[in-house]
């Protein structure tokens, strides 16, 4: 009897205690990045499918082997002259987070992928076709790094490469 | 800048072709060479004013304009591709020469030429081949060392697809293109048969790249009248119209800079003193950076003006942007 009683009451209580924690780390606000404006976060933003099972994943050397190839391959574009200034002044933090998920969800890997789509993600950066192409190069030279076989590299690289259409300005 | 290392490159080949091959051919050669600095010059030129700010270079993937095919177009070693020579985007200009050299066990065939991709939709190309014909020249009464000259001006336009990228559709990169061929040899060519010692091929080439299994495959249909690819002129007494020929080649990204894989080529056989054969190759590309790439084969040309079976070596160099 007490207990039907105060149900709703717990359930209210319940429900903005989650939401509160929910929203201290929403995918658009998460803390030690920049807030951006809110999205609703979908394993379809990721861009592709990702490869069934997780062979893939492995040979790209599970978690630390991809989290090693997005950290070379940010170091690298931030660097790069031709790209450089494309990357300049955007969050790193959330660009690392946000990509690692990414590939390792398309590698088959356990990982969500919370960020927005291709298409929001780069709109407005003027990202020419050149562009493209030497982000592609340095993610080859991530992954040569890491000993990935060129056959798997471009089995990867199959996935994202329609994504050029969403990424490059028309 | 560019442009002047287009100027550059082109200077300085036909210097060495002059140190080299003496004053036999210069009077041709020099017009031809002037027609094709205005080709070229003409071509930038025209590219200019249309790119709102920097023309830029080098920004496609390594290998992915192909390579200089023996008659001078983007592809692979005999036959053409669908993608645009050189390493520019759809912002830029590319350009190469190439230097391509095949012996046979009776013949030996040189090529050279040059080529720009504009904007990675446009290809205009030339190349000069030389037949030589050796000692088979004076067992064919031609006299010994005999050697055929054809001059090819081509132009190639991607209609649709885009080779490399469109990973998640069938639809391959299409090009159309044609390619102009005049021959040195008209008397000689009307004396064994020839109808006519110059020929236009019209083509259009299909160039998919699979990446998740690293295969490059292009099938290019080609309307020709041409005898052993023009050299032995266009048209005979078994076959003076157009017809449909087929040229495939299949490669195998084995590496970031090298490809290996075979080609086949179908010819028409229109003269009657000697049967015509299909061509085929097998081939290494091998790219050392964005300038300068390499491809040897083992080609099999088949029956040449009644020499049996001539297979050999092939060689090519090529130096571009
Ligand atoms: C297949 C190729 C690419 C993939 C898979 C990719 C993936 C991503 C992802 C997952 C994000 C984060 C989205 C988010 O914050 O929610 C992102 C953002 C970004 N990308 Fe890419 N990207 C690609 C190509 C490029 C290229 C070619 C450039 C520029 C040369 C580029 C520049 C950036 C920049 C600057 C951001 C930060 C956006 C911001 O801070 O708002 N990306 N990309």
């Amino acid at each position: 009897m007490t207990v039907k009683r105060y149900l709703p009451f717990a359930s209210a209580v319940l429900l903005t205690t989650v939401s509160a924690v929910a929203f201290a780390s929403e995918p658009w606000s998460m803390p030690g990045e920049e807030a951006i404006e809110p999205y609703t976060p979908s394993a379809a933003n990721a861009g592709a499918q990702p490869f069934a099972g997780d062979q893939m994943f492995q040979a790209f050397g599970g978690q630390a082997g991809v989290a090693r190839i997005v950290t070379d391959l940010l170091d690298r574009s931030f660097a790069d002259a031709r790209i450089s200034d494309i990357f300049k002044g955007h969050d790193r933090v959330r660009l690392q987070r946000v990509l690692v998920e990414q590939f390792c969800f398309l590698l088959g890997g356990p990982c969500a992928y919370s960020g927005r789509d291709m298409a929001t993600a780069h709109k407005d950066m003027g990202v020419q076709p050149g562009d493209m192409n030497a982000l592609v190069e340095n993610l080859q030279l991530a992954m040569e790094e890491e000993g990935i076989p060129f056959q798997t590299q471009n089995r990867f690289l199959a996935k994202l490469a329609p994504m050029k259409r969403d990424i490059v300005d028309k | 800048m560019r442009l002047y290392l287009v100027y550059f490159a082109l200077t300085n080949l036909r210097h060495r072709w002059f140190m080299e091959h003496g004053s036999a051919f210069r009077g041709q050669l020099g017009a031809d060479m002037r027609r094709m600095f205005f080709g070229v010059l003409l071509a930038v030129a025209t590219v200019a004013p249309a790119a709102a700010d920097e023309i830029k270079t080098g920004g496609k993937l390594l290998l992915t304009g192909g390579v200089s095919s023996i008659e001078g177009s983007g592809g692979g070693g005999l036959a053409t591709w669908a993608t645009t020579t050189g390493y520019a985007t759809e912002e830029g200009v590319g350009g190469n020469v190439h230097g391509t050299y095949v012996t046979l066990p009776d013949f030996e065939l040189r090529s050279w030429g040059a080529a720009v991709g504009v904007f990675d939709r446009v290809e205009l190309s030339y190349a000069r081949q030389s037949f030589d014909t050796q000692d088979a020249g004076a067992a064919l009464g031609l006299g010994q060392g005999f050697t055929f000259n054809q001059d090819i001006w081509g132009v190639k336009v991607v209609v649709i697809g885009d080779a490399v990228y469109d990973q998640d559709r069938l639809l391959p990169q299409i090009a159309v293109g044609a390619q102009h061929k005049r021959n040195d040899r008209g008397a000689i060519i009307a004396a064994v048969g020839g109808e006519d010692d110059t020929g236009t091929d019209y083509y259009v080439a299909a160039t998919k790249l699979l990446l998740d299994r690293s295969l490059l495959l292009n099938g290019t249909v080609r309307m020709t009248k041409a005898n052993q690819g023009g050299l032995l002129g266009f048209g005979g007494p078994n076959g003076s119209d157009y017809s449909a020929q087929f040229e495939g080649s299949v490669a195998w990204l084995a590496t970031k800079r090298l490809a290996i894989g075979a080609e086949y080529r179908s010819k028409p056989s229109n003269l009657g003193f000697a049967r015509e054969d299909d061509w085929m190759d097998l081939f290494a590309a091998y790219a050392l950076n964005k300038n300068l790439s390499v491809t040897a084969a083992w080609v099999s040309l088949g029956d040449i003006a009644t020499f049996r079976d001539q297979s050999g070596f092939y060689i090519s160099l090529q130096a571009g942007f």
